[in-house]
C-alpha cells in the first residue's frame, strides 16, 4: 500500500510537471489555433534567462518576474517577425515554422550557455513533507507541492482572463473567427501576436518550475513537451482545465502501468505515453473535455 | 655506358628495391613530407552536442603541436566533421573523410551507436581507427576489428570494480540497479553482474530501466526504495543522475551508492543534486576531476588550464570533457612519434598497439596507457572515490582489470 500512495504521489508530481507545459500548448492553442511545436523550447529559453539574471544577483521573485516581462515580450516578436509571414500559408507551413524555431531556440541557448547541466533554484523550502497515510508514510516533496499550487493557479488566471475580461473575449474569437473579428472591430493582428506573449509567459512559468527538478540545459524540454502533448491531448486542446487535469492523468497512470503491469514494466513507460495520445484521437479526438471544433469550410 | 646511365640504372634498382616490400604491405595515404592528415567525427549539433567541445579541443591541441613544429616536422591537418550523433549521418561523413579527404586515420569518433554504423566499413577499408570516444566494450576485439581501438576503461571492467567493492565489503547486501535501456546501460550491467558471479542471483533484488527520453526516473527510484535494496548500483547519464541522487535523498532511501563514471562530474551532477545528498556516493576515477580543487598545484592540470587559455579561451574550464580531449589528443600525438618516418597505416595501427606505460597529464598518478596486439583497451586502470560533502576522495589501491581482485 505505502508503495501505491508513493506512486501516486509521484505520479502527481511528474504529472504537475506535463500540465504546466500541457498549459502552455493549450493557452496558444486557444488564442491563435496554432499547434506551437516550440513552446516548450521557447521556456527553456525563458528560464535560462531567469538563471542568467539569478546569476547576475538579482532576488527570485524579482527575476522570476522580470523574465515573465522578457518572455512576454519575446513571443510578442517570434509572432510579429517569423509567423505572421506565414499567417495565410497553410497549416502545414506554420507547423513547420514552428519546428524550426524549436530547433533554433535549442541550439541557440547551447551556444550561449553551453550544454552543461546548471542547477536552478527553487523558490520552496528542500525539506520534504512526511504524511502517513493508511500503513506506511508518504513523501511529498515541497518543490512538487509547490509547483503543482503554481500551475493550478496559472490554470485559474487563464480561466478568468479568457473567461471574464473583454481582452480574453476578443482574443478567443480572433483565433476561431478572424473574418467575423475583424468585422467587430477587433485586431486580429495583434490579439494573436498578444496571444504568443502569454503563452510564453505562462511557458516561462512552466520552464522556471520545471528546472529544479530535471536541472536546466537546452534539452530541458525535450522528453517533457511529448508527454505535455499527450496531456493536451487527453484533456482537449480547447480546455485549460482538461490538459492540466491530463498531465496529471498522464503521470499518474504512467507510474502506476510502470510499476503493477509486469509486461509494461519501466521498459514501456513511454510507449503508455504515446499509445494514450493514439487511443485518445482515434476514439475522442477532441479529448476527455474538449469542445468538438466546428469550422465552416 | 655513360655514367648517367648507370646513375640511372642504379637509382632505377634500388627504387624497384623499395617499391617491392612496400607494395607488399605499406599503404601511406594522408601523409606527405609536411603533413598528416587526421580524420574526425564529432556531435556539434543534436542531442549530445555537450560533447562537441571534445572534437574542439583536440583541434586546439593540434594547432599547440604545429605551432611547435608538427611531428617530425609535419604538421597535423585535422579534418572534423559534424554527425550530430546520427549514425546514418556518421558513415558517410567517415566515408567522405576516407574517400575523398583521404585521410591516414581515423580518431576520436565520438559516440557508441555511430561508431557502430563504421566499426565494419574502417576495418574492411583497413584504416586505422584510433582512440575511439566511447566505453563500449567492444572497441577492444582485435582479433575481429584489428584496426580499432578504444581509449577510456570500458563500462563492463567499470562494473567489475564495483562488484569487486560489494563482494568484498558489502557480501549479505541486497543490491537494486538502475539502467539506461540501451547499449550503454547494458553493458555496464553485464560487468557488473559478470563480477558478481554467482552472487548475482541471490544479491539483486531489483533492476529498473528507464528510456533516455523520458523526463523523470522518480517512479524507479521509489520502486528500488521499497525493494528493500541497501545497495544502489546507478547507471544513468548525468541529467538523470541527479534526480536520482536527490529523489532517494528526499524520500529518505540511504543505501551504499555506487555512481557510474559518465556522472561523476562535481559541476554537472553532484553540485545540482546537492552536496549534502551527494555525500558518501562512490564512483571509480581514472582521471583527474578538473574542478576539484586538489589538482591546483598539479604541473599537469596546470599545464591543461595554460593550453585552454592560449589555445582554446571559449572553452569552459569546469568541463571535463575539455581534459578529456586534452588527454586523448597528447596520446595520439605520442603514437605519431612514435611511429617515427613511417607513417604507413600498417605501422600506425602497429605503435598505436604498442604503447606501453605511456603518462598522460589528466590521468590519475600511477594510471598509464598499455596496449598491445591483443589488447587495444588504452586504459584498463581505476581508483574507487568516495564524496566528502565537497571532492572525490580516492581510497583503496588501483584496480587493474587484467589483475586478479
Amino acid at each position: 500500500m505505502e508503495i501505491f500512495t508513493q506512486q501516486v504521489v509521484s505520479g502527481l508530481a511528474t504529472g504537475g510537471i506535463y500540465a504546466s507545459v500541457a498549459l502552455a500548448l493549450v493557452m496558444i492553442y486557444q488564442a491563435t489555433d496554432v499547434v506551437n511545436f516550440a513552446q516548450g523550447e521557447m521556456a527553456m529559453f525563458a528560464t535560462y534567462i531567469c538563471w542568467s539574471m539569478l546569476n547576475a544577483g538579482l532576488p527570485y521573485w524579482g527575476a522570476f518576474l522580470a523574465t515573465l516581462g522578457f518572455a512576454f515580450i519575446g513571443g510578442v516578436v517570434i509572432e510579429r517577425v517569423v509567423i505572421r509571414p506565414v499567417e495565410n500559408a497553410p497549416i502545414l507551413s506554420i507547423v513547420i515554422v514552428t519546428l524550426g524555431l524549436l530547433v533554433i531556440c535549442n541550439s541557440v541557448a547551447g551556444w550561449i550557455w553551453t550544454y552543461v547541466q546548471k542547477p536552478f533554484p527553487s523558490p520552496f523550502p528542500s525539506k520534504p513533507f512526511k504524511v502517513s497515510l493508511g500503513a506506511g508514510e508518504t513523501i511529498f516533496g515541497a518543490h512538487d507541492i509547490g509547483q503543482i499550487g503554481i500551475t493550478l493557479f496559472v490554470l485559474l488566471c487563464i480561466y478568468l482572463f479568457f473567461r471574464f475580461t473583454p481582452l480574453g473575449l476578443a482574443m478567443r474569437a480572433a483565433a476561431q473567427n478572424p473574418v467575423s473579428s475583424r468585422l467587430c472591430g477587433i485586431r486580429v493582428g495583434w490579439m494573436l501576436a498578444l496571444g504568443w506573449g502569454l503563452a510564453a509567459v505562462v511557458g516561462a512559468v512552466a520552464g522556471m518550475m520545471v528546472a529544479p527538478s530535471l536541472t536546466l540545459e537546452p534539452n530541458l524540454m525535450g522528453g517533457v513537451q511529448i508527454y505535455a502533448f499527450a496531456a493536451a491531448t487527453l484533456g482537449g486542446f480547447t480546455s485549460p482545465g482538461g490538459a492540466v487535469l491530463g498531465g496529471f492523468i498522464v503521470g499518474v497512470v504512467e507510474n502506476l502501468v510502470g510499476t503493477y503491469v509486469s509486461f509494461i514494466g519501466t521498459e514501456l513507460k513511454f510507449t503508455v505515453a504515446l499509445a494514450m495520445i493514439i487511443v485518445v484521437l482515434l476514439v475522442k479526438p477532441s479529448g476527455l473535455f474538449g469542445s468538438t471544433v466546428v469550422k465552416r469550410v | 655506358m655513360t655514367r648517367t646511365r648507370k646513375l640511372l640504372i642504379a637509382v632505377l634498382a634500388v627504387g624497384l628495391a623499395g617499391l617491392i616490400p612496400a607494395l607488399a604491405a605499406q599503404t601511406v595515404v594522408g601523409v606527405t613530407a609536411t603533413e598528416i592528415k587526421i580524420g574526425n567525427t564529432n556531435p556539434y549539433s543534436g542531442p549530445a552536442s555537450a560533447y562537441g567541445t571534445i572534437g574542439k579541443v583536440i583541434g586546439a591541441y593540434f594547432k599547440k603541436v604545429n605551432d611547435e613544429g608538427g611531428i617530425n616536422g609535419r604538421k597535423i591537418n585535422y579534418i572534423t566533421y559534424d554527425d550530430g550523433y546520427s549514425p546514418p549521418k556518421t558513415v558517410e561523413m567517415v566515408r567522405k573523410l576516407v574517400e575523398q579527404d583521404q585521410v591516414a586515420f581515423v580518431f576520436q569518433t565520438l559516440g557508441t551507436p555511430t561508431n557502430s554504423a563504421i566499426h565494419k566499413y574502417v576495418n574492411q577499408e583497413k584504416v586505422p581507427h584510433l582512440f575511439v570516444a566511447t566505453g563500449a566494450t567492444k572497441w577492444n576485439d582485435p582479433k575481429n576489428f584489428p584496426w580499432t581501438m578504444g581509449f577510456q576503461p570500458n563500462y563492463q571492467t567499470e562494473g567489475r570494480v564495483y562488484a569487486a567493492h560489494v563482494l568484498k565489503n558489502h557480501p549479505d547486501a541486497k543490491v537494486g540497479i538502475l539502467y539506461q535501456n540501451d547499449d550503454y546501460g547494458k553493458d555496464y550491467l553485464k560487468g557488473f553482474e559478470d563480477g558478481l558471479g554467482e552472487a548475482a542471483k541471490k544479491m539483486i533484488v531489483l533492476k529498473q530501466s528507464h528510456e533516455v527520453t523520458d523526463p523523470t526516473i522518480d517512479s524507479q527510484i521509489v520502486n528500488l526504495k521499497n525493494s528493500g535494496a541497501t545497495v544502489f548500483f546507478n547507471i544513468t547519464i548525468p541529467k538523470f543522475a541527479v534526480q536520482a541522487i536527490k529523489k532517494s535523498h528526499d524520500i529518505g532511501w540511504k543505501p551504499v551508492h555506487y555512481l557510474n563514471n559518465v556522472s561523476s562530474s562535481l559541476a554537472t551532477v553532484l553540485k545540482p543534486a546537492g552536496l549534502e545528498a551527494s555525500r558518501g556516493l562512490i564512483t571509480a576515477l581514472y582521471m583527474k576531476e578538473v574542478t576539484d580543487p586538489q589538482w591546483k598545484n598539479d604541473k599537469g592540470f596546470q599545464d591543461w588550464v595554460a593550453f585552454m587559455k592560449k589555445y582554446y579561451p571559449e572553452g569552459a574550464l569546469d568541463d571535463q570533457a575539455n581534459g578529456y580531449g586534452y588527454n586523448v589528443a597528447i596520446l595520439v600525438a605520442h603514437t605519431l612519434r612514435q611511429c617515427g618516418n613511417d607513417l604507413s597505416r600498417e605501422n600506425i595501427i602497429r605503435q598505436a598497439a604498442n604503447l606501453k606505460n605511456v603518462e598522460l597529464p589528466l590521468l590519475l598518478p600511477g594510471i598509464k596507457v598499455n596496449t598491445s596486439p591483443t589488447d587495444h583497451a588504452p586504459i584498463e586502470q581505476e581508483q574507487l572515490a568516495r564524496f566528502d560533502g565537497e571532492r572525490w576522495v580516492t581510497f583503496g589501491e588501483l584496480f587493474d582489470a587484467f589483475r586478479k581482485q
